[in-house]
């Protein structure tokens, strides 16, 4: 580090809360232009994680009081073992999968319904769409991908599922509420009346850095920065990544050497140093890649020590 | 031994005196409330006035802790913009009609409680034994992660609601988490009905003190009480419709997404 740069922050593990499993690697049957790991039909920098790895890895998270399961690539369908890995996983706790909607076929839905039925926890499936239309969605995801992604929601729709759709801000800020009104009536048309929605921050790192720019070199989160931060904002604190290349801090860095922490999960339980620009995104958003029903909500600090003070009299401040 | 745990009061007295009276014709010796008196219903002073008469042993919740100190919000951590907004209205009213005097007392409130009764331990807080707002959803809780929560305070039962909804499970371990449920509103099922618990300890359960929690029933209790009085009193202060339809058609309108969809799928919005 130049003597100019300041010290980065650390996060401990404060105990693994989620564990996610790369199932797809960065294989993906889409090239979005936004993603942060540049999966393509041809990306194979990481593989598809075998049902045995799977199981191995659930299994040892048992005595690590793992709260929940996420199967992300990639496109988590293309691996042909994913539906018994969610089955399996259904057995030891809540599962979502995180998946583009265009190639989910009836009897993988059937028997993942099934599954979910039989045992006390909830399945997930979290559907990325970039848009409430084709002109927002489609120079992102790919010519054809809202129409093929609508006909995916109508099929989850029509097995039970109340999908929760996740879409990548590429318009400011200040639009989220036309842009999430827009999304809630177009999903509505297609059966989903009761859509949840999650926008995601742009990452820019992967494919979105060549699309757009990437971090600047003073985009960091300083050891200053997490003075008095409730780092539980942070996945890095409670989650790790399961890949065939290893485990890893999260399942955003994966083109990083230093986000891979070791090959087992044991080897993954220390403390990582958030020295990337894309840490500062998670710095400013919190637990971005957690479901909602999960998310870690900061408690509030430097609160009044003390009686509450007079002079308030009935009132309000 | 009998206790009564009342979670999430949200301002409904009359569900909070209709809840005391049943549980005293049940011959509840000690009653607990685990937080979150106000938000939501109409005139939040009243609740903490029968909670001090009734001798009720109260936690701290985190709306408690925002009133108690100021806060300005819940810390409810809703993350949805519709719920926020909602969720704001009910906590600026509730703040504002909150006495002097209340808030103090609801600021002086221990986060968590550890009791042991018939050699039962039993662990009492507001979200989880770690967090004060964490959400333990009964479908996205795995046995592994209560285990882990539960192990610390050497408890073989935790208490606990926030959520607004009951539920109870047993672990491998056979460590034990209720979710007592709340008084405040209906459990997002069709019926106007609030719910509460009640835990029979039997005397000295066999096994050593502190683990597991055999010798424990526990029951979920529905509570009756005049819906349409509370509901009129909401539209009187002027508090949102969305909070009265809830309470005179037991689906919940807002506070929705935070929801894993194992619950919302049961709901009706």
């Amino acid at each position: 580090m130049s003597d100019t740069m300041a010290e980065a922050g650390r996060v401990e593990l404060s105990g693994l809360d989620e564990l996610w499993f790369q199932v797809a690697g960065t294989l993906c049957n889409l090239t979005c232009t936004h993603c942060f790991i540049s999966c393509s039909p041809h990306n194979d920098s990481f593989g598809f994680l075998s049902l045995e790895s799977v199981e191995e890895a659930l299994t040892e998270s048992v005595a690590r009081g793992v709260r929940e399961y996420y199967f992300t690539g990639g496109e988590p369908f293309l691996n042909p073992e994913l539906v018994p890995m969610l089955e399996l996983a259904l057995g030891y706790g809540p599962a979502t999968v995180l998946t583009n909607a265009t190639v989910l076929k009836d009897e993988w839905l059937e028997r993942l319904r099934a599954a979910e039925e039989r045992g006390p926890y909830s399945l997930e499936f979290r559907v990325s769409i970039d848009g409430p239309d084709a002109a927002t969605n489609d120079p992102i995801r790919g010519t054809g991908t809202f129409d093929r992604a609508m006909r995916g929601v109508e099929l989850l729709v029509g097995h039970g599922v109340l999908p929760i759709i996740t879409m990548t801000r590429t318009w400011p800020d200040g639009e989220d509420q036309r842009v999430l009104g827009r999304f809630r009536e177009v999903l509505a048309t297609h059966g989903c009346d009761r859509p949840r929605l999650k926008v995601l921050p742009r990452l820019l790192i992967g494919a979105e850095a060549e699309r757009t720019c990437g971090y600047g070199e003073t985009d960091r989160v300083s050891a200053q920065m997490m003075h008095g931060y409730d780092s539980d904002q942070l996945i890095c604190s409670h989650s790790r990544t399961v890949t065939d290349r290893g485990v890893f801090v999260c399942p955003i860095l994966l083109d990083e050497p230093s986000a891979r922490l070791g090959a087992t999960l044991e080897e993954a339980d220390r403390s990582f140093v958030l020295q990337h620009g894309a840490c500062v995104t998670c710095y400013q958003y919190g637990a971005i890649c957690t479901n909602p029903s999960g998310q870690a909500f900061e408690q509030m600090v430097g609160r009044i020590e003390g009686p509450v003070g007079d002079g308030a009299g009935e009132g309000v401040r | 031994m009998r206790l009564a745990f009342f979670g999430g009061l949200y301002s409904n007295y009359l569900a909070l005196e209709a809840a005391i009276s049943d549980a005293r014709r049940r011959d509840v010796q000690e009653l607990y409330c685990l937080g979150d008196m106000g938000a939501f219903g109409p005139y939040p002073d009243r609740v903490v006035s029968m909670l001090r008469e009734a001798e009720v042993f109260c936690i701290q919740g985190n709306y408690d802790d925002s009133i108690g100190n100021e806060l300005p919000d819940c810390q409810c951590g809703y993350t949805d913009p519709r719920d926020n907004l909602f969720a704001q209205i009910s906590y600026d009213y509730t703040l504002s009609n909150t006495n002097r005097e209340n808030r103090r007392w609801l600021q002086q409130l221990p986060v968590s409680s550890d009791i042991e009764r018939n050699g039962v331990r039993m662990h009492l807080c507001h979200g989880s034994p770690r967090r004060t707002n964490e959400f333990l959803w009964e479908s996205t809780t795995s046995d592994a992660f209560l285990d882990r929560l539960i192990e610390p305070s050497g408890a073989g039962l935790v208490l606990g609601t926030h959520t607004g909804l009951h539920w109870t499970r047993t672990t491998r371990s056979d460590r034990r988490f209720v979710n007592v449920g709340v008084l405040g509103r209906p459990a997002n099922d069709g019926a106007t009905h609030v719910w509460y618990t009640l835990v029979d300890v039997a005397e000295r359960s066999a096994g050593p003190v502190g683990q597991g929690e055999s010798g424990v029933r526990v029951e979920f209790v529905p509570v009756e009480y005049d819906f349409r009085r509370l509901s009129g009193e909401m539209r009187g202060e002027g508090l949102p419709e969305e909070f009265a339809e809830t309470i005179e058609t037991g689906w919940w309108t807002t506070c929705l997404e935070v929801l894993p969809s194992r619950e919302r799928r049961r709901g009706r919005c």
